[in-house]
């Protein structure tokens, strides 16, 4: 019986860390959102760089739970028939907590010269992306109790991606088609590119998820 | 009173036919789990050492006593040469790669028994018994199914984590390989010491106020034989049917082991027969099954369910060829065996 219940707390403390793991995961993203919205409004502001920081922070944490999810996973022989699905799936949905932070770190690096009239785009593409992690987030942790039921979450996502690359392409038609200097454009359009890529790897994420949710039901 | 030296040498090769089962059989139910390392190999080896001498000394006697009837082997000499023409059987066949059953080769070593000493064999018991090799994988695969489809509906309407079903899959895994050692003690202990019943090697045994007669001490030396094949041996092949079946998952595993548990404790249980002759219905034969058909029957079953296509058809037919050489090749060692050992040896057989 002690075994038993310590087996219990075992897996239930995996639970609670995989389970913290895409909390944090959505938490960043708002977060994300939050600082890139304040960033087309005021430029590098104190406000900016609070947001900034607690992404970095979640960023810290998440990789430190990443770790310790991968030492309880092998340590104490938990899940051994997905516990390659399971670290795969934290290895790359933590790519994008990475893609965010770095993200961040060049608008507060660079601080690029954003005109007024491509704030709305740059506006939606953050909103876009960000619903598409909100998303990924959701449906890893549905994925983990439900597996039957993750497939409405990924079509979601990539529904969202699909509907960011639109936004990023129009931005970028946008940016190329004004008076600004090329290097302006070219630093504009990279900025574009950063934030597009963490929907697109949110995409890549949920492809992986997809297969592992298969592979679960069958 | 001392039992003679002799008596022990010819329960040698049904000692060795438990060694053997334990060595073997004990993948059947531990296996996967170990395998897939569910399941460490020492907790596996003590629980199924344990569950096994328990079911053969508390379950056993009922496949035991329709083996016995088969054959009342009469001699200790003709017992020994019946059980070794029946481990000599698995072992040359398990050398050619063909999936064998200890039950199916004791049955035709008894048969070879029989014709040598020209004694009819009891066609209703040997009907009931030849019904059972079809019987017993088959309610194992309806059994796997109806598991699996219990399982789908649970899983679509309880929400459990996957860490925390991890946690339950290992401890079913567990109970269930308890539970399976428990039934393949109580069906397969037949094939141990069956043939030994009728010759009744020992004297009772008085402690205090209890007895224990020959045929219970046969079935706890039969246990412990089957257990000490279980520490000895059955490492290596658990991590060989872990590794070769590898792309079954913990649950499907789990459901093959709870399928031919259940099969094996139908095919050894008084309890049951009483209970549903008390019901009016037709009662379940008490005959040692083969526990690795068991096995291989609730994964078709299983397989079927997901597609007739995902069945191996060449090791299935391998399978049969296995139940039908399996007796065939026993029952003529049996019979060459008991010529020499009566005419070159000189001793009784019959």
């Amino acid at each position: 019986m002690a075994l038993n219940l310590r087996l219990f707390q075992k897996t239930s403390d995996l639970e609670n860390k995989v389970d913290s793991f895409f909390i944090k995961l959505a938490e960043a993203s708002v977060i994300y959102r939050l600082a890139i919205r304040n960033y087309l409004k005021e430029g590098l502001s104190k406000e900016y760089t609070t947001h900034f920081e607690k992404v970095c922070d979640i960023e810290t944490n998440a990789d430190t739970l990443r770790s310790e999810i991968k030492l309880a996973i092998y340590s104490e022989m938990l899940i051994p028939d997905s516990r390659g699905d399971v670290l795969g799936l934290i290895e790359t949905a933590d790519e994008v907590f990475s893609l965010m932070k770095t993200s961040l770190w060049a608008f507060s690096i660079e601080a690029p010269v954003i005109d007024e009239e491509l704030v709305p785009g740059y506006r939606k593409l953050t909103n876009m992306v960000v619903k598409a992690v909100d998303e990924l987030a959701t449906g890893a942790q549905v994925f983990f109790q439900s597996p039957h039921l993750v497939s409405s979450y990924l079509a979601k996502i990539n529904l969202y991606e699909k509907e960011a690359d639109k936004l990023s392409t129009n931005l970028k038609k946008q940016i190329f088609s004004s008076k600004m200097e090329l290097a302006l454009k070219l630093h504009l359009r990279e900025f574009v590119d950063r934030i597009d890529s963490i929907a697109d790897h949110a995409e890549d994420v949920a492809d992986r998820l997809t297969i592992y949710a298969i592979k679960r039901q069958s | 009173m001392a039992i003679d030296p002799l008596v022990l040498v010819f329960l040698s090769s049904g000692l060795f036919l438990g060694w053997a089962l334990g060595a073997n059989d004990a993948a059947n139910v531990f296996g996967t789990a170990v395998g897939t390392k569910m399941v460490s190999w020492q907790t596996a080896a003590i629980i199924c050492s344990i569950c096994v001498l328990l079911g053969a000394v508390f379950s056993g006697a009922g496949p035991t006593e329709t083996l016995g009837k088969l054959g009342a082997i009469s001699a200790l000499p003709g017992a020994f040469m019946t059980a070794l023409s029946a481990g000599f059987s698995v072992f040359i066949m398990t050398k050619g790669g063909l999936p064998v059953s200890t039950s199916q080769a004791i049955v035709g070593a008894i048969i070879g028994w029989n014709f040598f000493s020209q004694k009819p064999t009891d066609t209703t018991i040997l009907l009931k018994i030849l019904s059972t090799w079809i019987l017993c994988p088959l309610m194992a695969g309806i059994i796997a199914v109806l598991i699996v489809q219990l399982i789908k509906f649970i899983s679509r309407r309880v929400a459990i984590h996957m860490t925390t079903l991890d946690a339950i899959k290992r401890i079913a895994l567990i109970v269930a390989g308890g539970l399976g050692a428990y039934a393949l003690g109580a069906n397969n202990i037949a094939n141990v010491v069956g043939v030994f019943i009728p010759v009744q090697p020992f004297p009772t045994l008085g402690l205090g106020n209890f007895t224990i007669s020959s045929a219970q001490q046969l079935l706890l030396l039969g246990g412990l034989s089957i257990g000490l094949g279980v520490f000895t041996y059955s490492r290596k092949v658990m991590d060989t049917v872990g590794s070769q079946l590898g792309s079954l998952s913990a649950t499907t595993a789990l459901i093959a082991v709870i399928s031919h548990s259940i099969v094996l404790f139908m095919f050894a249980s008084r309890g049951l027969e009483t209970f549903l002759l008390n019901l009016g219905l037709p009662t379940i034969p008490l005959v040692p099954v083969s526990s690795s058909q068991a096995v291989v029957g609730a994964i078709i079953g299983i397989s079927i369910l997901r597609g007739v296509a995902s069945i191996n058809w060449a090791v299935l037919g391998k399978i049969l060829i296995g139940w039908v050489l399996a007796p065939a090749v026993a029952f003529i060692i049996c019979f060459i065996g008991l010529f020499f050992l009566q005419n070159v040896f000189a001793l009784r057989v019959v």
